[in-house]
Protein backbone atom coordinates (compact mmCIF):
# COMPACT_ATOMS: atom_id res chain seq x y z
CA UNK A 1 0.00 0.00 0.00
CA UNK A 2 1.43 3.39 -0.85
CA UNK A 3 1.75 5.45 2.43
CA UNK A 4 1.83 8.76 0.01
CA UNK A 5 -1.53 8.41 -2.06
CA UNK A 6 -1.51 10.81 -4.83
CA UNK A 7 -3.78 13.52 -4.79
CA UNK A 8 -6.01 13.21 -7.22
CA UNK A 9 -8.57 15.92 -6.74
CA UNK A 10 -8.32 18.62 -9.78
CA UNK A 11 -6.01 21.26 -9.73
CA UNK A 12 -8.75 24.33 -9.10
CA UNK A 13 -10.16 22.24 -5.99
CA UNK A 14 -6.98 21.87 -4.31
CA UNK A 15 -6.36 25.79 -5.14
CA UNK A 16 -9.08 26.51 -3.53
CA UNK A 17 -8.69 24.28 -0.63
CA UNK A 18 -5.87 25.94 -0.22
CA UNK A 19 -6.78 29.24 0.01
CA UNK A 20 -10.03 28.00 2.24
CA UNK A 21 -7.02 26.31 4.74
CA UNK A 22 -4.93 29.72 4.68
CA UNK A 23 -8.25 32.00 5.88
CA UNK A 24 -9.37 29.12 8.48
CA UNK A 25 -5.75 29.20 9.87
CA UNK A 26 -5.29 33.14 9.34
CA UNK A 27 -8.57 33.77 11.16
CA UNK A 28 -9.47 31.00 13.22
CA UNK A 29 -6.44 28.45 13.91
CA UNK A 30 -6.03 27.34 16.89
CA UNK A 31 -7.96 30.21 18.97
CA UNK A 32 -11.15 29.47 17.93
CA UNK A 33 -12.68 31.31 20.96
CA UNK A 34 -11.10 34.93 19.75
CA UNK A 35 -13.00 34.28 16.68
CA UNK A 36 -16.51 33.30 18.21
CA UNK A 37 -16.00 36.38 20.09
CA UNK A 38 -15.63 38.82 17.56
CA UNK A 39 -18.89 37.60 16.09
CA UNK A 40 -20.50 37.45 19.16
CA UNK A 41 -19.19 41.11 19.89
CA UNK A 42 -19.48 42.82 16.05
CA UNK A 43 -23.55 40.84 17.17
CA UNK A 44 -24.15 42.76 20.54
CA UNK A 45 -22.46 46.16 19.19
CA UNK A 46 -24.97 46.16 16.07
CA UNK A 47 -28.12 45.91 18.19
CA UNK A 48 -26.66 48.15 20.83
CA UNK A 49 -26.43 50.79 17.88
CA UNK A 50 -29.27 49.85 15.57
CA UNK A 51 -31.89 48.41 17.82
CA UNK A 52 -31.62 50.25 21.18
CA UNK A 53 -29.89 53.34 19.66
CA UNK A 54 -27.24 53.37 22.44
CA UNK A 55 -24.12 54.98 20.49
CA UNK A 56 -22.49 55.48 23.74
CA UNK A 57 -23.74 52.30 24.93
CA UNK A 58 -22.04 50.59 21.59
CA UNK A 59 -18.67 51.71 21.45
CA UNK A 60 -17.83 50.90 25.18
CA UNK A 61 -19.13 47.38 24.68
CA UNK A 62 -17.07 47.40 21.66
CA UNK A 63 -13.91 47.94 23.75
CA UNK A 64 -14.87 45.86 26.85
CA UNK A 65 -15.70 42.61 25.53
CA UNK A 66 -12.97 43.07 23.02
CA UNK A 67 -10.80 43.68 26.02
CA UNK A 68 -12.84 40.73 27.79
CA UNK A 69 -12.04 37.97 24.88
CA UNK A 70 -7.97 38.64 25.44
CA UNK A 71 -8.39 38.36 28.83
CA UNK A 72 -10.40 35.06 28.51
CA UNK A 73 -8.77 33.26 25.71
CA UNK A 74 -5.09 34.14 27.50
CA UNK A 75 -6.83 32.81 30.90
CA UNK A 76 -7.55 29.93 29.29
CA UNK A 77 -3.96 29.35 27.52
CA UNK A 78 -3.13 29.25 30.76
CA UNK A 79 -5.28 26.69 32.58
CA UNK A 80 -4.55 24.49 29.42
CA UNK A 81 -0.67 24.84 29.93
CA UNK A 82 -1.51 23.84 33.65
CA UNK B 1 -7.98 72.97 11.88
CA UNK B 2 -9.48 69.96 13.58
CA UNK B 3 -9.72 68.10 10.28
CA UNK B 4 -6.32 68.87 9.97
CA UNK B 5 -4.89 67.85 13.45
CA UNK B 6 -7.18 64.29 12.75
CA UNK B 7 -5.77 64.29 9.82
CA UNK B 8 -2.01 64.30 10.98
CA UNK B 9 -2.96 61.87 13.84
CA UNK B 10 -4.03 59.41 11.30
CA UNK B 11 -1.34 59.58 9.55
CA UNK B 12 0.99 59.15 12.64
CA UNK B 13 -0.71 56.10 14.00
CA UNK B 14 -0.77 54.47 10.24
CA UNK B 15 2.93 54.92 9.59
CA UNK B 16 3.24 53.63 13.43
CA UNK B 17 1.42 50.50 13.02
CA UNK B 18 2.41 49.85 9.24
CA UNK B 19 5.82 50.57 10.10
CA UNK B 20 6.51 47.95 13.19
CA UNK B 21 4.06 45.45 11.40
CA UNK B 22 6.49 45.43 8.34
CA UNK B 23 9.55 45.14 10.52
CA UNK B 24 8.43 42.96 12.80
CA UNK B 25 7.69 40.08 9.85
CA UNK B 26 10.50 41.23 7.99
CA UNK B 27 12.51 39.95 10.78
CA UNK B 28 11.03 37.10 10.56
CA UNK B 29 11.76 36.36 7.32
CA UNK B 30 15.03 37.81 7.32
CA UNK B 31 15.75 34.32 9.96
CA UNK B 32 14.62 32.30 7.35
CA UNK B 33 16.87 33.61 4.34
CA UNK B 34 19.69 34.19 6.47
CA UNK B 35 19.32 29.84 7.67
CA UNK B 36 19.01 28.50 4.05
CA UNK B 37 21.68 31.04 2.70
CA UNK B 38 24.09 30.01 5.62
CA UNK B 39 23.43 26.38 4.89
CA UNK B 40 22.83 25.86 1.45
CA UNK B 41 24.21 28.98 -0.25
CA UNK B 42 22.97 32.22 -0.94
CA UNK B 43 22.28 32.39 -4.42
CA UNK B 44 19.60 29.78 -4.04
CA UNK B 45 17.91 31.74 -1.11
CA UNK B 46 18.05 34.62 -2.85
CA UNK B 47 16.70 33.40 -6.03
CA UNK B 48 13.58 31.95 -3.18
CA UNK B 49 13.03 35.08 -2.02
CA UNK B 50 13.00 37.01 -5.58
CA UNK B 51 10.40 34.86 -6.75
CA UNK B 52 8.13 35.11 -3.71
CA UNK B 53 8.36 39.18 -3.83
CA UNK B 54 7.77 38.82 -7.54
CA UNK B 55 4.50 36.49 -6.34
CA UNK B 56 3.37 39.06 -3.72
CA UNK B 57 3.73 41.60 -6.48
CA UNK B 58 1.18 39.62 -8.83
CA UNK B 59 -1.29 39.06 -5.66
CA UNK B 60 -1.15 42.68 -5.06
CA UNK B 61 -1.47 44.01 -8.67
CA UNK B 62 -4.24 41.13 -8.92
CA UNK B 63 -6.21 41.55 -5.26
CA UNK B 64 -5.29 45.28 -4.64
CA UNK B 65 -7.17 46.96 -7.01
CA UNK B 66 -10.61 44.86 -6.10
CA UNK B 67 -10.53 46.21 -2.64
CA UNK B 68 -11.20 49.99 -3.45
CA UNK B 69 -14.82 48.69 -5.39
CA UNK B 70 -16.05 47.76 -2.24
CA UNK B 71 -18.67 49.76 -0.36
CA UNK B 72 -16.74 51.82 2.41
CA UNK B 73 -19.07 50.92 5.28
CA UNK B 74 -18.99 47.20 4.15
CA UNK B 75 -14.83 47.18 3.64
CA UNK B 76 -14.34 49.10 7.00
CA UNK B 77 -16.86 46.48 8.57
CA UNK B 78 -14.59 43.97 6.73
CA UNK B 79 -11.27 45.11 7.62
CA UNK B 80 -12.09 45.69 11.48
CA UNK B 81 -13.53 42.38 12.03
CA UNK B 82 -10.24 40.96 10.24
CA UNK B 83 -7.78 43.31 12.17
CA UNK B 84 -9.70 42.78 15.25
CA UNK B 85 -9.36 38.87 15.52
CA UNK B 86 -5.79 38.73 13.80
CA UNK B 87 -4.45 41.90 16.68
CA UNK B 88 -6.31 39.87 19.53
CA UNK B 89 -4.55 36.67 18.31
CA UNK B 90 -1.33 38.78 18.15
CA UNK B 91 -1.58 40.60 21.35
CA UNK B 92 -2.61 37.39 22.97
CA UNK B 93 0.67 35.52 22.34
CA UNK B 94 2.67 39.07 23.36
CA UNK B 95 0.72 38.92 26.55
CA UNK B 96 1.33 35.15 27.12
CA UNK B 97 4.90 35.80 26.67
CA UNK B 98 5.31 38.92 28.53
CA UNK B 99 3.03 36.95 31.67
CA UNK B 100 6.40 33.74 31.17
CA UNK B 101 3.04 31.92 30.38
CA UNK B 102 4.76 30.69 26.54
CA UNK B 103 8.66 30.92 25.80
CA UNK B 104 9.80 34.29 24.00
CA UNK B 105 10.10 33.73 20.07
CA UNK B 106 14.02 33.63 20.35
CA UNK B 107 15.30 33.88 16.62
CA UNK B 108 18.66 32.61 17.46
CA UNK B 109 16.83 29.05 18.22
CA UNK B 110 14.68 29.30 15.18
CA UNK B 111 18.26 29.97 13.09
CA UNK B 112 19.71 26.84 14.85
CA UNK B 113 16.79 24.54 14.62
CA UNK B 114 16.44 25.59 10.71
CA UNK B 115 20.24 25.25 9.92
CA UNK B 116 19.97 21.83 11.55
CA UNK B 117 16.93 20.84 9.74
CA UNK B 118 18.78 21.61 6.83
CA UNK B 119 22.31 20.28 7.31
CA UNK B 120 20.68 16.48 7.74
CA UNK B 121 17.97 16.72 4.73
CA UNK B 122 20.60 14.75 2.67
CA UNK B 123 22.19 15.43 -0.83
CA UNK B 124 21.63 18.51 -2.87
CA UNK B 125 18.79 18.53 -5.49
CA UNK B 126 20.21 19.95 -8.73
CA UNK B 127 18.57 23.37 -8.10
CA UNK B 128 18.39 23.09 -3.92
CA UNK B 129 14.81 22.76 -4.20
CA UNK B 130 14.21 22.24 -0.56
CA UNK B 131 16.42 25.79 -0.17
CA UNK B 132 14.61 27.55 -2.36
CA UNK B 133 11.02 26.47 -1.41
CA UNK B 134 12.13 26.92 2.32
CA UNK B 135 13.16 30.42 1.74
CA UNK B 136 10.35 31.44 -0.39
CA UNK B 137 7.44 29.79 1.59
CA UNK B 138 9.15 32.13 4.66
CA UNK B 139 9.40 35.08 2.59
CA UNK B 140 5.86 34.81 0.63
CA UNK B 141 3.88 33.74 4.26
CA UNK B 142 5.68 36.75 6.41
CA UNK B 143 5.30 39.08 3.09
CA UNK B 144 1.54 38.41 2.79
CA UNK B 145 1.04 39.27 5.85
CA UNK B 146 3.16 42.68 5.86
CA UNK B 147 0.76 43.27 2.35
CA UNK B 148 -2.22 42.46 4.60
CA UNK B 149 -1.46 44.56 7.20
CA UNK B 150 -0.66 47.47 4.47
CA UNK B 151 -4.17 46.91 2.31
CA UNK B 152 -6.20 47.16 5.09
CA UNK B 153 -4.34 49.79 7.11
CA UNK B 154 -4.05 51.77 4.17
CA UNK B 155 -7.32 51.87 2.27
CA UNK B 156 -9.27 52.19 5.43
CA UNK B 157 -7.63 55.23 6.20
CA UNK B 158 -7.62 56.42 2.61
CA UNK B 159 -3.69 56.27 2.57
CA UNK B 160 -2.57 53.64 0.24
CA UNK B 161 0.72 55.17 -1.19
CA UNK B 162 1.52 55.88 3.05
CA UNK B 163 1.25 52.93 3.81
CA UNK B 164 2.80 51.32 1.26
CA UNK B 165 5.87 53.90 1.47
CA UNK B 166 5.86 53.10 5.06
CA UNK B 167 6.05 48.93 4.85
CA UNK B 168 8.40 49.77 1.72
CA UNK B 169 10.74 51.66 4.03
CA UNK B 170 10.52 49.16 7.08
CA UNK B 171 11.05 46.27 5.04
CA UNK B 172 14.76 47.88 3.30
CA UNK B 173 15.50 49.35 7.23
CA UNK B 174 15.22 45.74 8.24
CA UNK B 175 16.89 44.26 5.28
CA UNK B 176 20.12 46.57 5.53
CA UNK B 177 20.16 45.69 9.25
CA UNK B 178 20.15 42.56 8.86
CA UNK B 179 22.62 42.58 6.05
CA UNK B 180 24.94 44.35 8.56
CA UNK B 181 24.01 42.46 11.72
CA UNK B 182 23.11 38.86 10.16
CA UNK B 183 23.28 36.51 13.04
CA UNK B 184 22.58 39.18 15.90
CA UNK B 185 18.67 39.15 15.61
CA UNK B 186 18.40 37.80 18.82
CA UNK B 187 19.34 41.57 20.17
CA UNK B 188 15.57 42.45 18.16
CA UNK B 189 13.53 43.31 21.33
CA UNK B 190 10.90 40.95 18.99
CA UNK B 191 8.33 41.20 22.04
CA UNK B 192 8.00 44.29 22.48
CA UNK B 193 7.56 45.06 19.09
CA UNK B 194 4.69 42.53 18.90
CA UNK B 195 2.88 43.88 21.83
CA UNK B 196 2.54 47.07 20.09
CA UNK B 197 1.89 45.43 16.62
CA UNK B 198 -0.71 43.83 18.13
CA UNK B 199 -2.26 46.60 20.23
CA UNK B 200 -2.75 49.37 17.11
CA UNK B 201 -3.90 46.34 15.12
CA UNK B 202 -6.47 46.01 17.74
CA UNK B 203 -7.18 49.36 18.17
CA UNK B 204 -7.17 49.45 14.14
CA UNK B 205 -9.81 46.59 14.00
CA UNK B 206 -11.87 47.92 17.14
CA UNK B 207 -12.36 51.34 15.67
CA UNK B 208 -12.89 50.59 12.01
CA UNK B 209 -15.61 47.64 13.30
CA UNK B 210 -17.31 50.43 14.83
CA UNK B 211 -17.26 52.89 11.71
CA UNK B 212 -18.69 49.60 9.94
CA UNK B 213 -22.05 49.42 12.00
CA UNK B 214 -22.24 53.31 12.05
CA UNK B 215 -21.05 53.66 15.30
CA UNK B 216 -19.86 57.69 15.85
CA UNK B 217 -16.56 58.01 18.12
CA UNK B 218 -16.05 60.56 20.45
CA UNK B 219 -13.47 62.95 18.65
CA UNK B 220 -13.72 60.95 15.10
CA UNK B 221 -10.62 59.57 13.81
CA UNK B 222 -8.31 60.82 17.51
CA UNK B 223 -10.12 57.96 19.64
CA UNK B 224 -7.77 55.86 17.29
CA UNK B 225 -5.06 57.36 19.73
CA UNK B 226 -7.03 56.87 22.82
CA UNK B 227 -8.01 53.22 21.81
CA UNK B 228 -4.01 52.29 21.48
CA UNK B 229 -3.85 53.95 25.59
CA UNK B 230 -6.89 51.82 26.33
CA UNK B 231 -5.50 48.57 24.96
CA UNK B 232 -1.87 49.13 26.50
CA UNK B 233 -3.19 49.57 29.65
CA UNK B 234 -4.96 46.38 29.59
CA UNK B 235 -2.72 44.38 28.42
CA UNK B 236 -0.48 45.28 31.18
CA UNK B 237 -3.20 44.37 33.29
CA UNK B 238 -4.22 40.91 31.90
CA UNK B 239 -0.16 40.36 31.92
CA UNK B 240 0.18 41.43 35.53
CA UNK B 241 -2.93 38.95 36.39
CA UNK B 242 -1.69 36.21 34.50
CA UNK B 243 2.00 36.27 35.57
CA UNK B 244 2.69 33.08 37.59
CA UNK B 245 1.95 33.75 41.13
CA UNK B 246 -0.38 36.72 40.44
CA UNK B 247 -2.91 34.72 42.28
CA UNK B 248 -0.99 33.63 45.16
CA UNK B 249 -0.79 35.90 48.55
CA UNK B 250 2.60 36.32 49.59
CA UNK B 251 3.63 34.38 51.90
CA UNK B 252 1.46 31.38 50.54
CA UNK B 253 3.03 27.78 51.75
CA UNK B 254 4.11 26.31 48.15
Amino acid sequence: MNPFPRDDKPRAARLLAGFGRFWWDFLVGDTPEITLSVVGIVGVTALLRDVAHANVAAYVALVVLSVAALALSAARARSRRG
Amino acid sequence: MIGAVNGSTTAIVLVGAVFLAAAVEMVEALTIVLAVGHTRGWRTALEGTGVAVLALAALVAVLGPALVHVPLSVLRLVVGVVLLIFGLQWLRKAVLRSAGIKAKHDEDAIYAEMTARLAVTGERPPRDRVAFVVAFKGVFLEGLEIVVAVLTLGTSAHRLGLAATTAAVAVVVVALAGALVARQLSAVPENAMKMAVGIMLVSYGTFWTGEGLKVRWPGGDVMIAGLVVVYALASALVVRLLAPGAREPVGAPR
